[in-house]
């Protein structure tokens, strides 16, 4: 347990030693940023039926900068090492492969909640200057931040997956930026199909990250979405480590 | 220390090392012998458990490679060829972080840290980057890496290419003094250092091993144990005839520089006939200029066995 945490935490870290964990953080502060004040500034124009945080968490601009952080986070986990050849000195140290998947999961998610730590700031000011709550229901954050979490470590775990492919960063990023883009689509088609009794909108409507969120951020906290992506985290976490194992072989 | 038995790694159509076996006895520094593309860095990963034999089996300290990797892995310190480093972190961090994954106790791990600095002379470095360390320096790091756990057992892949000859002797005196506490598997290419530091060599070809002895044994086994070389002047006799009937003389090359001719002889192992060639060179009158032994070398050793055409 001790090697999984001096591996987690040199992964962490290792966010911080190159450029970009800030390229990220303030891409990622400016868009959420820019998305805090449409949502304020429409609120103020006309009167509508959802709080602050809900319209914050369900806007385009937030998912825009959602999907392109996954390929950005986790692109150069295991396509670095595989470049460099630090891979060799690594697996040569007594570790075991698990260990290794799972501190480059971990980092990836520790870094991602980090990201997420400011916008927190964003509804604590909102309150302050207002005197208003920025939500209907404490549960309302909880929920949202539970969504983002499991979409989070699923959406992570296809990034480390795309990442063990290959010794490309570049390629790492395309695959998973085209498999995380396809998914949330995937969802979105169920707002295309207009036959609204339809069993294929129903099916697509369980993949639906935006719905979900639209569920979540309402404070009411749906076990589906919880089942679906945390199982799910854990086939891309196995189907990773398969991948890392097979390496060995395909030397 | 190491026990190897029949190992064979193949690759995609090609097989890069064939029914490999050796030991490797405690306290021994075993040189690791072969041209490019030998199979040299392939069993050193497949000792290190970076990759599996196709077939055969190793053990380490008692450890099956395969089957109890970690326990293996914990014994060796290993240090690949190119020395892959994250050049992102410092000498320091980098030290650290590397014992700790190696398992060594966190009490001690300022203190082992200090100590493979010491003696790998990284002090003045410490707090660099290492991507900003040179060849040298980087060189040192993954020596320091290899050593800061105690392990019994060194597996260096090169640890001299690319170095500079003041480094290229640092290194190896660094190497000579760590046999006395570690056994050491090296590969090099540079056969005099060979000589210097092993206590055994083994010379691997095309994936098979050739030759596995100690250095003077190697040196006394090769067909031509180095050679005579003689410059005179020879007036109108045949020299080359004349050298030939000494006992000893196996084969004599001729080619003139004016009106000297430069005669190289070569000689059974172990004849030493530079007193006949003197005592032939008075009787017939000849001028000489110089007459000289060239002691064989691994490098004989080496070029014979690897390439049996080439002489």
């Amino acid at each position: 347990m001790r090697k999984f945490f001096v591996l987690l935490s040199r992964e962490v870290r290792s966010y911080f030693y190159s450029p970009i964990a800030y390229i990220v953080l303030v891409f990622f502060l400016l868009v959420s940023g820019a998305d805090f004040y449409f949502q304020l500034s429409f609120m103020n124009q006309r009167p509508v039926p959802y709080s602050v945080q809900e319209a914050f968490f369900n806007s385009v601009f937030f998912w825009f900068a959602f999907v392109l952080i996954f390929p950005l986070i986790t692109m150069r986990l295991f396509a670095e090492e595989f470049k460099l050849g630090t891979i060799e000195p690594l697996m040569t140290a007594p570790i075991r492969d698990w260990q290794v998947v799972l501190s480059k999961f971990f980092g990836a998610l520790i870094f991602y909640m980090i990201l997420w730590i400011p916008t927190l700031l964003y509804f604590a000011i909102f309150q302050a200057i207002t005197h208003q709550p920025a939500a209907n229901s404490g549960g309302a954050y909880l929920g949202a931040y539970l969504m983002l979490l499991l979409l989070g470590m699923f959406y992570l775990s296809v990034g480390c997956l795309a990442s063990v492919l290959t010794k490309n960063q570049i390629i790492a990023a395309i695959i998973s930026f085209c498999v995380i883009t396809l998914l949330f689509f995937l969802g979105l088609v169920s707002f295309i199909l207009l036959d609204v009794s339809s069993s294929t909108r129903q099916l697509l409507g369980y993949f639906s990250a935006i719905e979900q969120m639209g569920t979540l951020s309402r404070g009411e906290i749906d076990t589906r979405p919880i089942v679906l992506y945390l199982s799910m985290t854990i086939v891309m976490l196995v189907l990773t480590h398969q991948a890392f194992q097979s390496r060995k072989w395909r030397l | 220390m190491i026990k190897v038995e029949n190992l064979t790694k193949r690759y995609a159509g090609q097989t890069a090392i064939q029914d490999l076996n050796f030991e490797v006895g405690k306290g021994e520094i075993m040189g690791f012998l072969g041209p490019n593309g030998a199979g040299k860095s392939t069993t050193m990963r497949i000792l290190s458990s970076f990759m599996p034999p196709t077939s055969g089996r190793a053990t380490i300290a008692g450890f099956d490679i395969f089957e109890q990797s970690l326990q293996a892995r914990a014994q060796l310190g290993y240090m690949p060829e190119n020395v892959p480093l994250y050049g992102d972190m410092r000498v320091n961090e980098y030290l650290e972080y590397r014992a700790a994954l190696k398992g060594v106790p966190q009490r001690r791990i300022a203190e082992r840290v200090g100590d493979v600095k010491e003696l790998c002379g990284l002090k003045e470095v410490e707090k660099k980057l290492i991507g900003a360390l040179s060849k040298g320096y980087r060189q040192r790091v993954g020596l320091a890496d290899a050593l800061v756990h105690e392990p019994a057992l060194l597996i260096l892949d090169e640890p001299t290419s690319g170095l500079d000859p003041n480094q290229i002797r640092q290194v190896r005196e660094l190497i000579k003094n760590l046999g006395k506490q570690h056994t050491i598997l090296l590969s090099t290419h540079i056969l005099p250092e060979v000589e210097m530091t092993c206590s055994r060599v083994i010379i691997i070809n095309r994936g098979r091993i050739e030759a596995c002895d100690t250095p003077e044994n190697l040196l006394g086994q090769i067909r031509t144990a180095g050679g005579i070389s003689l410059e005179a002047q020879v007036g109108s006799d045949n020299g080359a005839e004349e050298l030939k009937k000494i006992a000893g003389v196996r084969d004599v090359t001729t080619a003139s520089e004016g009106e000297w001719s430069l005669f190289a002889l070569r000689v059974e192992s172990g004849a030493d006939v530079r007193a006949e060639v003197f005592r032939l060179a008075t009787q017939r009158h000849w001028t000489v200029r110089e007459l000289s032994q060239r002691k064989a070398t691994l490098e004989d050793v080496f070029v014979e066995i690897t390439h049996p055409d080439a002489r």
